[in-house]
């Protein structure tokens, strides 16, 4: 088998989350009403005059500050020309010469391995509507709801070598366009979209034909079709055949790509300047405004984590994985020790979110409560374990932990006197093992810690319990 | 330097693209005329301009953007029987797939 290279480009499409849609007033929300937002601009009217929405030039130009491109300060819409009903004019309204952002680059970390990837481009365009084909009629309906939506579309340089750099490259954006606050992000609902150019080519030769993938609708898509399409390329080749250049659609059911036949023809799509709309400009003030407004970034925000914590990096990511939680983490971080408020949320704040299917944003648990936890915790109030058992019914309950904890009676029992009737229980009840474990066995220390843990329904403070079990097994 | 002519398979597909039914018959009186427009715009082309400040629109004014507000101006009812075919709820075309 010849040594291939596979060469990755991902073209994204982020919604951006304004109030209303790129060109008119009709509000930019997602399931409402059929054809409920739809004004004679994003119907595509004659004669109904576009006038482009200040707050998406505003999210555009985020986007590409933040991903270190240069930003045109004037820049201009193009006409991209086609036919299909969910687009009612005939064209969408994109930029072609001058982008609003050229030239950026994302540094993303793939299996320990810092990789430089290019952004050629970031453009401001519409969205299109939807068609809905219903099964055994003759017609299709179109709903354009989401026809004007403001979109920016982030073209990445063919940078990318394997499916897990292209997942990498991906979060980075999403973390990104997410912690911006443009963009809800939400794959599901089509905030954020992804089509990948994958072309592959023995190393030292030529580049290959290039197939563009689309309908990869999640991390785990776009990684498992970049991977299949590129052994699809390698058998063509290696059976001497050509890769043809085509639209693929990606299909997560049987896990193949598939040519979307039909729309082979050669796209020429006519790209003019739209007479309807001035360029746009974005004055120096404004533009040092906007630069000032950065927050800061998920990578930086990352390395900082990492040396509050001393955790590996693949641990802390869970803490910058949303604004929401990195703001957490540092808003209980700055009552409780690092490391151990780090714990609690990667370990059993992840799970009880990971289980109701929520963000930390949509629970009660506040910052507070999880520092107080963790303090709890450390002056010995209660075990590691009860603090790890009981998030799930914080996050539910929004209660503080310390209230909680002595309302249920969950409280550790350190008062060596009580502890020492228990231990002298088991010790009387187990006479074999003490034996036993007298004879050498010390392993069965675990046994008899367990018991005492079991009589005390996890309350016993296990240091106590160490010490008087080693003290009376003697 | 003049522009290479505009030959009648170009005005083919360029009716394809435009969706437009235009005659045999018309064909090479259009790829004529539209050779003579591109050879008016090569005037153009022949003057230096490479010292000289883009022009971003012949209009010397910037786009006066609109404040970020949404507002619903049209019944979707109104919208709906603005289009040659619809159902209470949708545009509806000839099926697509």
């Amino acid at each position: 088998m010849a040594d291939y290279e596979a060469v990755i480009g991902l073209e994204v499409h982020v919604q951006l989350a304004t109030a209303s849609k790129l060109f008119c007033s009709c509000p930019n929300h997602f399931g409402s009403a059929p054809n409920s937002n739809v004004c004679e601009v994003c119907a595509g009217m004659p004669g109904a005059l576009p006038r482009v929405n200040a707050q998406a030039v505003h999210y555009a130009t985020l986007v590409g500050l933040a991903t270190h491109c240069e930003i045109n300060q004037n820049s201009v819409f193009a006409r991209k020309n086609y036919f299909y009903p969910d687009l009612p004019s005939g064209y969408q309204i994109s930029q072609l010469d001058l982008p609003l952002c050229e030239h950026g680059y994302l540094d993303v970390m793939v299996e320990g391995q810092s990789r430089h990837i290019g952004i050629t481009r970031i453009h401001m365009e519409n969205d299109a509507g939807k068609n809905i084909h219903a099964q055994h009629e003759n017609v299709s309906y179109v709903d354009l709801n989401r026809a004007g939506t403001p979109l920016v579309e982030i073209v990445s340089e063919p940078d990318m070598r394997s499916g897990a750099e292209a997942v990498a490259y991906l979060k980075a954006l999403h973390s990104i366009v997410t912690y911006l606050g443009v963009s809800d992000g939400n794959m599901e609902e089509g905030n954020f979209r992804c089509d990948a150019n994958v072309s592959i080519h023995k190393k030292g030769e030529a580049l290959g034909t290039r197939a563009e993938l689309k309908n990869l609708n999640s991390f785990r898509n776009v990684q498992r079709a970049i991977e299949i399409e590129i052994e699809r390329q390698k058998d063509i080749l290696e059976d001497g055949g050509q890769v043809v250049q085509e639209t693929r659609l990606y299909d997560a059911v049987k896990n193949t790509t598939a040519s979307m036949r039909g729309k082979e023809e050669a796209h020429d799509y006519r790209y003019f300047p739209d007479p309807d709309l001035l360029p746009v400009g974005i004055s120096d003030e404004q533009m040092a405004a906007w630069r000032a407004e950065l927050p800061e970034l998920p990578a930086s925000r990352l390395a900082r984590f990492t040396a509050m914590t001393g955790l590996p990096e693949a641990d802390a990511e869970v803490l910058v994985s949303s604004r929401a939680m990195a703001d957490f983490f540092e808003e209980a971080a700055s009552h409780a020790e690092a490391r151990k408020v780090a714990n609690i949320m990667i370990g059993a704040l992840q799970r009880a979110l990971n289980a109701r299917g929520c963000t930390v944003a949509d629970t009660q648990f506040s910052p507070a409560a999880l520092a107080e936890l963790v303090n709890i915790v450390e002056n010995g109030l209660i075990s590691a374990t009860i603090a790890n058992d009981i998030v799930p019914d914080l996050l539910e309950s929004g209660a503080m932990p310390e209230a909680y904890v002595k309302e249920k009676g969950l409280v550790q029992i350190s008062d060596t006197g009580e502890l020492e009737g228990i231990v002298d229980g088991i010790i009387a009840a187990n006479p074999a093992e003490v034996e036993a474990f007298r004879g050498g066995k010390t392993k069965l220390m675990g046994f008899f810690v367990g018991q005492v843990m079991r009589a005390t329904k996890g309350k016993g403070n296990p240091a106590a319990i160490n010490s008087l079990l080693a003290q009376k097994l003697q | 330097m003049p522009t290479q002519s505009v030959s009648v398979a170009d005005v083919t597909t360029m009716a394809q693209l435009a969706r437009l039914d235009v005659p045999e018959e018309h064909k090479e009186q259009l790829a004529r005329q539209f050779g003579d427009i591109l050879a008016y715009m090569d005037v153009l082309s022949s003057i230096d301009t490479s010292t000289v400040e883009p022009l971003y629109s012949p209009v010397l004014h910037k786009a006066a953007p609109r404040p970020d507000i949404a507002v619903n101006t049209r019944q979707r009812e109104a919208m709906l029987h603005n289009s040659p075919a619809q159902n209470s709820e949708y545009f509806t075309v000839p099926r697509i797939v």
